[in-house]
């Protein structure tokens, strides 16, 4: 275990430095610099302000003052809004993105695989048909449009649900649907179509063959193993959802961290690119790294460990 | 005798796109207390519906049980709720699958799976349970039983497995097993263990066992009694005895043919010619005429009735009937 562990630890590493690196190259391939838009600062002041950040230096020196305050974590301040450093604005953006994608990710799991299973249970019956119809619903409908049609509805047309905005948990209702219908619907098709074919099992009948109720026979025997390709596409469900919060802050005006990424890019803060850009991917390398992991402790046929060789 | 089950005009049928299977189709027989029926017939006759009949383990739709009865100790178990079915299965009657490396749930331990029927349906404590479990264990000879459940299937061999479905079918001890093709998934050695475990167990717990295959050899070995199955009907049932040294239905004597024997040379064998019929629509008659070398006119259109040869040895042929003779004799020097 620990040995794989130390493993996938490394990986995840590498993995890192080649997104950091490549986050670099892009960034100084993007034409323009971060003082070039605003007009009337005088040569000379432009190029103090290039010196100041750095970046009147060669490349590979940039490069590897970069690498250094990536692995110190300390991006410095802010070009755009130099009385925050980068980690300000990432300590403030942060908490608001988690809260949202937690939330939606915590909706999608739990509702995509209730309705997988009601749907699987009552399979080829009416509430298959609809939840099925509701998944494909879910699945085609890109995050975006779902969120204008949510605000339309709900907020301009039946004025029953804030449009915008992020102050109690009445404003996280529309984001956290739109976030969560996507996902969500991956997942329903999912566990359903995996709870089929768990339920035609051997061990399944055997189950039922010892007299165990049917509730045992779906949550203890059926679920488990049901659940195991929904676990294995939960990484790439996490990224969705990830990326996912990017447009939707911007769509709802969320101050998270997507709202500073977005913004960042715009106007070449180099500090903060880097340092959204760093901390977002290595969360989501951490969080594939956990589902590896719950994956293993899921299945025991994986072996985590050699020693069981058998 | 003490009959503990009667099976009684047993029909069961399956919607199909293709339309109506009728897997079985007026099947009957009993068991006694401690005694081993094998049911014996070619794939697709319907072995496995008659026995997934008993437990009720139909998948329903599509399947249904059209007709008939099924008796166990006083109670026609076609008619019993869902929830006193439950109450039956794994305490009176348990059932025993072809491939143990399926019938064993991969993410549960063993432990948890042996004792989890137990804790359904006895009021026994964890610790009850698991001293019941390591008896099992030992009953069916699964070494250092302690440390075997905690592990989970894929640490057991498929010989071990099968001996852990085995502990897991008797652990509530019920009177009757019914074993589907319990040794089909096994090579040959392990196969010969687990047929004398069966003979230890029965020996010991006083089980009835309904033995489905298609293994003459592995019925030559523990059953008390045959029934021979043929396009969802009992063609023919006996004492083993009666079964092998006097068989009297003709597909009985074409599956004895097509048993390979060491004192008969491989060239011998004679598998039976052509295939069971389509059982969407069934013949109307004996079942086996297309494929028998004794056929008549009469045997296509109308099905024999059941002749008794002794009070145990019962045959569906209308060779059997007194008129039958003359023309058998003509038939038979056909060969
Ligand atoms: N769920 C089902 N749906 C439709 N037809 C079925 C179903 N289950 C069984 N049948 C049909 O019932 C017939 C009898 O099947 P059964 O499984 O009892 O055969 P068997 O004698 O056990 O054969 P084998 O030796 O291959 O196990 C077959 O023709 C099969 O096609
Ligand atoms: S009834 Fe006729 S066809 Fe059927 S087995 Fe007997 S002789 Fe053959
Ligand atoms: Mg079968």
């Amino acid at each position: 275990m620990l040995r794989y562990i130390a493993k996938r630890f490394l990986i995840m590493l590498v993995t890192i430095l080649i997104i950091v690196t490549l986050t670099f190259v892009l960034m100084h391939a993007i034409p323009g610099s971060p003082f070039n838009q605003e007009r009337g600062t005088s040569e000379a002041v432009q190029a103090n302000l290039e010196a100041h950040y750095h970046l009147d230096e060669p490349m590979y020196i940039q490069y590897l003052l970069y690498l250094k305050s990536i692995v110190t974590f300390d991006f410095g301040p802010s070009i755009k809004q130099p009385t925050s450093t980068v980690n300000d604005l990432l300590g403030r953006g942060f908490p608001i993105s988690l809260e949202l994608g937690l939330v939606s990710v915590i909706v999608a799991i739990i509702s995509g695989i209730l309705l997988g299973i009601i749907a699987a249970l009552r399979h080829n019956g009416i509430i298959d048909y609809a939840a099925m119809a509701i998944a494909v619903l879910g699945i085609s409908i890109p995050n975006f449009i779902l969120a204008t049609q949510l605000i339309q509805s709900f907020a301009v047309t039946w004025k029953i649900l804030p449009a915008a905005t992020w102050s109690s948990p009445k404003h996280m209702i529309l984001p956290v649907i739109a976030l969560a219908t996507g996902p969500m619907a991956i997942i329903a098709r999912l566990t359903r179509s995996s709870m089929l074919e768990v339920l035609t099992q051997d061990y399944i009948k055997m189950a039922r063959a010892k007299g165990l109720s049917p509730y045992k026979i779906v949550f203890k025997h059926a679920l488990k193993n049901a659940l195991m390709p929904v676990v294995t596409i939960l990484g790439t469900l996490l990224a969705g959802i990830l990326t996912g919060t990017f447009v939707l802050e911007k769509i709802f005006a969320i101050p998270g961290m997507g709202k500073y990424f977005v913004e960042s890019i715009n106007n070449r803060d180099y500090p903060v690119i880097m340092g959204t850009t760093v901390f977002y991917s290595a969360f989501l390398i951490i969080m594939l790294f956990l589902v590896d992991i719950a994956y293993g402790i899921l299945d025991p046929r994986i072996k985590l460990h050699k020693k069981e060789a058998e | 005798m003490d009959k503990i089950l009667e099976v009684k005009d047993l029909h069961v049928t399956f919607k199909t796109y293709g339309g109506e299977v009728k897997a079985v189709r007026g099947v009957n027989f009993d068991l006694k207390k401690g005694e081993t029926l094998a049911i014996v017939g070619e794939s697709g006759c319907g072995k496995s519906v008659t026995s997934n009949s008993i437990m009720r383990l139909i998948p329903t739709p599509p399947g249904r049980i059209a007709n008939g009865s099924i008796v166990y100790r006083g109670r026609d178990l076609t008619t019993v709720s869902e929830k006193e079915m439950r109450t039956i299965r794994g305490v009176d009657i348990s059932m025993i699958f072809q491939d143990p490396m399926t019938a064993l749930n991969p993410t549960l331990t063993i432990g948890n799976q042996l004792t989890e029927g137990l804790k359904q349906h006895k009021d026994i404590s964890g610790r009850e349970a698991k001293e019941r479990a390591l008896e099992m264990m030992n009953l069916v000879g699964i070494p250092s039983p302690e440390e075997r459940l905690k592990q989970y299937p894929h640490q057991f061999s498929g010989g071990m497995r099968q001996r852990v479905v085995i502990a897991m079918a008797l652990i509530c001890d019920p009177d009757l097993l019914i074993a589907d093709e319990p040794t089909t998934a096994l090579d040959v050695t392990i196969q010969a263990q687990i047929l004398e475990l069966f003979g230890k167990i029965q020996e010991r717990t006083g089980v009835s066992i309904i033995l489905i295959t298609h293994d003459l050899g592995v019925v030559a070995k523990i059953a008390d009694r045959i029934a021979v199955m043929y396009a969802g009907k009992i063609i023919e049932v006996g004492t083993k005895r009666e079964i092998f040294y006097e068989p009297q239905h003709p597909y009985t004597k074409g599956l004895l043919n097509s048993v390979p024997r060491l004192d008969i040379e491989e060239d011998d064998l004679i598998p039976i010619d052509g295939t069971p019929p389509d059982l969407f629509s069934p013949p109307q008659g004996c079942p086996f005429t297309a494929r028998c070398p004794f056929a008549m006119e009469v045997c296509d259109k109308v099905y024999p009735d059941s002749a008794s040869l002794s009070s145990t040895h019962d045959v569906d042929c209308w060779l059997q009937d007194q008129r039958a003779q003359l023309v058998s004799t003509m038939a038979g020097t056909r060969k």
